[in-house]
């Protein structure tokens, strides 16, 4: 009898010879007991290969939820390390690991949950040199990276090697998630055909992020990806889901094949992988304002041994109230965004300097200052975090 | 026709902080354009310096994405919801 289901196992497998074990049954049983999921299911994921790209916020539940879920063979791509502010939302990884690279975290957490399954590591950046390399071994892609290079060369990459893109993004509050790529569905650029300059968005280092947010979207990515494999149910291609934790609401909007898409419609131009941070107006690895280059700037340093002598200086703090509630220098709060209504309330005559968390809104305010017709204004380099650093430690960086 | 216009979370902090306004208009020209008179920051969020709409940002009369409708000179009829949906990147968020 056993014999009979094996074979029958073998037989639903094809021509790979998969089948699960006793101890394998019992770990998937309230799988194998649903109709939908089943054997056959079961036997699908086994033989499933998916790659996640970032094993962040998204990637945690993505990957624990795969794993589980039983996928044969989960390849993880990621080259950071542990830090403190990632355990917020990152559930992959416990106090222990910071420090660790990401991957060796995520592989030995996904390891202790299921030891059946194969996982693949690439602790590397994803390029265009070594995207399709990467891709071309999974069935299935789930991007759940943090920044728009690399969602644009993921979309890229998924539509030359014909795969799908389980697509999530977050900020704040707020989430969106669909399938991109599959076959006669839409991609990302059908959806956004470029992306936003650099600084006009802000990130989710800058904007925040309910840390459960990514766990929900991570976990409808896994959903997505796991009835993509098992063929059951009605996949969210050509749909796009929004969710807005404040509002606990989600709406679904329409997608549709751009004909005119560059990379997947009727006559594509796009048929190799490009130059993804030159596309987005990035170079480097950190995108950088052009005010924060070219704004006159005083060091921390330099600005303490200044206030030590009494130097007449005004420090304009352009931060939100709720950031200045978290530490401040004791400067005057007047935030970016309220800076072209309140300038009357500040005093062209007296030496300024502008500060935020890290120096990039700051420097804003000093272009936008300058072009105001203040003479004598500073951008603090290196914001409150540098502050930090290098002149008060008791100062907490956020 | 009373529309309501759902702003969306990286947009609220040049629109008041509003998660939605209502506003008279008969087109989506007409609706998003009382909105960036009553939100003039919003403007250069929503429009390039040549006066069009942004390409990572998408309206939506309802469910349906304009560019598939009549673009911005699609009609509106009472009660419609219009959602602007920029795009958004985060996920790993280091």
């Amino acid at each position: 009898m056993a014999t009979n289901t094996k074979a029958a196992n073998l037989q639903e497998s094809g021509n790979s010879a998969v089948a699960l074990s006793n101890e394998e049954i019992m770990r998937y049983s309230r799988h194998l007991i649903m109709p939908e999921v089943g054997m056959e299911g079961q036997l699908k994921l086994k033989r499933a290969k998916v790659l996640c790209i970032g094993t962040g916020g998204l990637g945690a539940p993505l990957g624990l939820y795969l794993a589980a879920a039983g996928v044969g063979k989960i390849g993880l791509v990621d080259f950071d390390a542990v830090d403190l502010t990632n355990l917020q939302r990152q559930i992959l990884f416990g106090t222990s690991d910071i420090g660790r690279p990401k991957i060796e975290a995520a592989t030995d957490r996904l390891r202790n949950l299921n030891p059946d399954i194969e996982i693949d590591h690439f602790e590397t950046r994803l390029t265009s040199e070594n995207a399709l390399d990467i891709l071309k071994d999974y069935d299935i892609v789930v991007d759940g990276t943090d920044n728009f290079p690399t969602r644009y060369l993921v979309n890229d990459a998924c539509v030359i090697l014909g795969k799908p893109n389980v697509y999530g993004s977050i900020f704040r509050f707020e989430g969106q998630i669909t399938i991109f790529g599959a076959p006669g569905g839409p991609c990302y650029r059908c959806l956004y055909p470029e992306p936003p300059p650099p600084g006009l968005v802000p990130s989710c280092a800058e904007g925040g992020v309910l840390g459960v947010l990514p766990g929900i979207v991570g976990a409808i990515q896994a959903a997505e990806t796991l009835k993509l494999i098992i063929a059951k149910g009605e996949p969210l291609i050509g749909r796009l889901l929004l969710f807005d934790a404040l509002a606990m609401r989600f709406r679904e909007l329409k997608l549709r094949k751009d004909p005119k898409c560059l990379v997947c419609g009727e006559h594509p131009t796009i048929q190799k992988l490009i130059d993804y941070d030159q596309f987005c107006g990035i170079r480097g690895e950190e995108s950088v304002s052009p005010a924060q280059t070219t704004v006159p700037e005083i060091a921390p340093r330099e600005l303490k041994s200044r206030l030590d002598r009494g130097d007449n200086l005004f420090i304009l703090d352009v931060r939100e109230p709720h950031e200045y509630q978290i530490c401040n220098i004791g400067g005057y709060l007047i935030p970016l965004g309220d800076l072209s209504r309140r300038v009357n309330e500040l005093d062209s005559s007296r030496e300024i300097v502008a500060h935020c968390r890290s120096g990039k809104r700051s420097a804003e305010a000093v272009e936008f200052l300058r072009s105001a017709g203040f003479r004598k204004v500073l951008n603090l380099k290196g914001g409150i975090l540098a502050w930090s650093d290098e002149v008060d430690p008791t100062v907490p960086k956020y | 026709m009373a529309v309501k216009v759902i702003i969306p979370t990286p947009l609220r902090a040049y629109a008041g902080k509003k998660e939605s306004v209502e506003l008279q208009a008969s087109t989506v020209s007409e609706a998003l354009s009382s909105l960036t008179n009553l939100f003039a920051d919003l403007k250069k969020h929503l429009y390039s310096d040549d006066g069009r709409l942004r390409s990572f940002v998408n309206v939506y009369v309802n469910d349906e994405d304009i560019r598939y409708l009549k673009g911005d000179q699609t009609q509106l009829r009472e009660g419609d919801i219009l959602s602007i949906v920029p795009s958004i990147a985060g996920g790993k968020s280091n």
